[in-house]
């Protein structure tokens, strides 16, 4: 066959029609931003909220890596720096990963994949962004009132006894997020149930959905428990319920249950989006139906559960018993076996595909590569003989961050960059967006390999000072970071000139399949001008591979 | 010492090797991997890129492929998981006779001491060729006892005992962490570990200062000073207001609530700081608590005087090569933590 791509029948019908009025100028005061109740709006009101505190928690991560270059303090003093890796944690995780996919290009794209007219709550919708937002003013007032030294994870009795800092108004932040988040879980999973499109059965739905179908899942369930988590450090905190602290008469351990048992799963909230994002930019980008689709889209759902059954693996050296370590370590190894699988299916999807190397497509094969190293890493934890040595050193923070930002962040760039033309209307400058995502990469692997050496030497992890040994590694670290940094800031430039100077974008630029494609960009406030009626298999390209036979 | 520039770490205890035969396995298995996936990505998106003239014909595709990838992952991960559970059983539970140590952190310092009373700051002096024990709680909040030349951690709790134990190989010194993030000065509360042979060992053992009393001895002190004696009276012909704790480590204890818990450590620490959470059938809830009167040393003061009157547990091969005698060894500790 020809390798352009001939139109396909999900992106011939409504291409032609053209609608001068869109989402973004069908009205332009303050009020009718603050006020919308248009998914898309809102998703712009996250982007501008997680982008914001993603360069915030990047800042504080900066700061520090400056420290790191030398063993000794010279740039902080370890209050500073406790309070800096503790806010990094904390704005990372709760204002930018959580809400990143999901709020951002989840709340843009779930509606329109589906062929519905918006989400099925959308005035819930708007508040969850108000609570987000609500909630990360208290976290910016702690950064400037003087911050918060627990780490992300606030282990008592240090966060509810001992520490001095603002642990309270953060636990209250954090709180007021979650319900954000409960909100955008519960908006989608009705959505997806109730409002997909004549025609758009499930397993017709495109692997986003299913994954973020998952995620809000996770989201519905697991989320209550860190709220009832907060409230019992805030009790014990604020009116001396002992309920953690022994001294009070409770015990710490039953802390570290409740808060991995919802940020276990939580690390699914964060990378199983972004296995949506991934499988679509595979697919568009290889024009090929996803490998293996009834099983990425099972997979999704296996991580969700198996994710509820493998908290224990953070606390093989907690005083928690040798059998029930044995058990977190098995399960922990099962849930090896969906994340296999999904990366399998994405490689075997550019076999006979026709591979445009794109940026989308760079960010995609950069996720591949980043998130097989950390899965991989993620067995060494789950082997309980390994993990006593490399528990709470540098090995664990370089694991988690080829998973959150080697997995996440990658995809969230990629999908950035695959639906800006749909988002905004404009095409971004090919050349510079390819030269940063070669950039993102590298930076990043210079930034957190040397962290699994630093790891297993033994450098423990929150060290502000550290032995003269570890000085090599840690001067490599912190150069990363600095691409790393600079490569970041690229698309945030070359994106925001797009805006004014890009060249408009047409309803499918990339040749893609999904109903996105098939609405004009920007696309109008009720997304479709007629709903469509779908009568075509997901990522069906023109001689892409058939739907799995059972056998 | 951690000074240098090093790739990777010094292995100077018996649990070394096995761990890191484990992990070398798991990064050459990982390496493999990541390897064949990106070789694999790189080829593929090459072949198949867009102007290149290949054969693009689509064939089914089968649930079966997917269900034998499935399959073949299986046993490499069953695999994986039952040698590490079998390095794991051997790093976690102590061997019997290992010398006792105490170990009770605080904000920023390690506190330890010997079975015959020696105390130390941030340094820890041990043989080599000999496993020990340390038998670990906090004054405050949660730390973790990390050597990574030894490759094991274990963290040290409030409130409750932790053990961890380790056999050095190589005399020299090794660094100590605190692995646990606990709060300002958390990155110094380091400390080493000063491996000796066991003649130099015994020698510095010996040069113990008149202060430092053997635990069961400080023990026993404490023990009149708090008047414990006036319930907790050794036989006697009026009847006891508390149970004699002659012979009651590790003995099954009937509980007034119709239960029996067997008198291991935790047990005998919360019946001295929370003792109306079981109390013995046959007595009153008379005993006052002596939460925060009394320190985590002086509680395994306590608890080593306790047991120096006696255990219903075999006593081990008479003490050989400990210098401290039976009776202060803190017997199952580990074992009875397993079991929880």
């Amino acid at each position: 066959m020809s390798a352009a791509p001939e139109p396909s029948p999900a992106a011939s019908p409504a291409e032609p029609v053209h609608v001068s009025r869109n989402y973004l100028n069908a009205s332009y005061t303050v009020r009718s931003w603050l006020l919308t109740v248009d998914h898309k709006r809102i998703a712009i009101l996250y982007l501008l909220g997680v982008t914001l505190f993603f360069f915030l928690g990047g800042a504080a991560a900066v700061l520090f890596r400056l420290e790191l270059m030398t063993p000794q303090a010279d740039l902080v003093e370890s209050e500073t720096y406790n309070k800096l890796f503790t806010l990094h944690g904390i704005i990372m995780i709760f204002f930018f990963l959580v809400p990143a996919i999901p709020a951002v290009l989840g709340n843009f794209l779930v509606p329109i994949m589906i062929g519905a007219r918006d989400l099925a709550f959308p005035k819930l919708n708007l508040m969850s962004w108000y609570l987000f937002m609500i909630g990360g003013v208290f976290t910016l007032w702690v950064t400037v009132a003087g911050g918060v030294d627990t780490g992300w994870t606030f282990y008592t009795p240090y966060s509810s006894t001992y520490s001095n800092t603002y642990v309270m108004a953060t636990a209250v932040g954090i709180f007021i997020t979650g319900f954000s988040s409960i909100l955008t879980g519960l908006n989608f999973v009705v959505t997806v149930h109730k409002m997909r499109a004549p025609g758009m059965t499930w397993f017709r739905l495109p692997l986003f959905i299913w994954s973020h179908y998952a995620t809000s899942l996770i989201m519905i369930l697991g989320t209550p428990v860190l709220a009832i988590t907060i409230l019992l450090v805030a009790l014990e905190r604020g009116l001396g319920i002992g309920i953690f602290d022994p001294k009070l008469g409770g015990d710490p351990i039953l802390f570290q249950h409740l808060f991995w048992f919802y940020s276990h799963p939580a690390v699914y909230i964060m990378v199983l989006p972004a296995m949506g994002v991934q499988s679509e930019l595979v697919a568009a980008f290889s024009k090929n139906r996803v490998f293996g689709y009834r099983f990425v889209a099972y997979a999704s759902i296996a991580i969700a559960v198996l994710g509820f059954l493998v908290w224990g693996h953070h606390m093989f050296v907690s005083g928690q018993s040798l059998f029930a370590g044995m058990v977190f370590s098995i399960l922990s190894f099962l849930i090896a076996i969906p994340s296999a699988i999904k990366v399998f299916n994405w490689t075997a999807t550019l076999h006979r595909g026709t591979v445009a190397f794109d940026t989308p497509l760079l960010y995609a094969i950069g996720f591949i590569g980043l998130f097989t190293i950390g899965g991989l890493t993620g067995l060494f934890l789950a082997t309980m003989a390994v993990d006593v040595h490399v528990h709470d050193t540098y090995f664990v923070v370089a694991h988690f961050h080829y998973i959150m930002v080697g997995g996440t962040v990658m995809a969230y760039l990629g999908g950035i960059h695959y639906w800006w033309p749909k988002i905004t209307g404009r095409l971004y400058p090919e050349g510079w967006a390819r030269f940063s995502a070669v950039l993102v990469f590298v930076g990043f692997n210079l930034t957190f390999f040397p962290q699994f050496l630093l790891g297993y030497l033994g450098m423990p992890r929150r060290y502000h000072v550290y032995d003269a040994g570890f000085q090599v590694l840690n001067v490599m670290s912190s150069a990363g970071a600095s691409i790393l940094g600079v490569a970041y800031l690229f698309p945030m430039c070359y994106l925001l000139w797009s805006l004014k100077y890009g060249r408009s974008a047409p309803a499918n630029p990339w040749g893609a399949v999904g109903l996105e494609w098939t609405t004009p960009s920007p696309p109008p406030t009720y997304n479709f001008v007629e709903t469509p009626i779908v009568t075509w298999e997901a990522y069906e390209y023109p001689g892409s591979n058939p739907a799995e036979v059972a056998d | 010492m951690n000074t240098e520039f090093q790739l990777f770490p010094d292995a100077a205890s018996t649990t070394a090797r096995p761990v890191d035969q484990l992990y070398l396995s798991l990064v050459a298995f990982s390496a493999a991997m990541s390897i064949f996936v990106a070789a694999l990505v790189i080829y593929l998106a090459i072949k198949y890129r867009r102007n290149n003239d290949v054969d693009r014909t689509q064939r089914p595709t089968h649930a079966s492929t997917e269900i034998t990838w499935m399959l073949l992952s299986l046993p490499v991960l069953v695999f994986i998981f039952i040698w590490g559970a079998k390095v794991c059983f051997f790093l976690l539970r102590s061997p019997d006779g290992a010398m006792p140590i105490t170990v009770v952190p605080k904000q920023w310092m390690w506190k330890f001491q010997h079975a015959n009373g020696r105390r130390e700051i941030d340094t820890l002096h041990i043989p080599v060729g000999q496993p020990v024990r340390l038998t670990m709680v906090s004054q405050d909040v949660i730390h973790s006892f990390f050597v990574p030349a030894f490759r094991i951690k274990r963290d040290v709790l409030p409130g409750r005992y932790t053990d961890v134990w380790f056999e050095a190989t190589e005399p020299g010194q090794y660094r100590l962490y605190c692995a646990e993030y606990c709060g300002t000065n958390h990155s110094r509360m380091v400390g080493k570990i000063v491996a000796m042979t066991p003649g130099d060992f015994a020698a510095w053992l010996s040069g113990a200062s008149g202060d430092d009393e053997p635990p069961q001895v400080a023990g026993e002190k404490l023990f009149e000073q708090l008047q414990c004696a006036s319930c907790h009276r050794a036989g006697g012909d009026a009847p006891a207001r508390g149970p004699s704790l002659e012979q009651i480590y590790q003995r099954p204890q009937p509980l007034a609530s119709g239960e029996t818990v067997v008198a291991d450590d935790a047990y005998l620490r919360e019946s001295i700081l929370r003792p109306a959470a079981k109390v013995v059938a046959g007595y009153q809830p008379i005993m006052p608590t002596y939460e925060g009167q009394i320190s985590e040393e002086g509680v395994i003061q306590l608890l080593a005087y306790i047991k120096s009157l006696g255990s219903v547990e075999p006593a081990p091969p008479a003490a050989a090569g400990t210098p401290t005698g039976e009776a202060t060894v803190p017997q199952g500790a580990g074992r009875l933590e397993d079991q929880r």
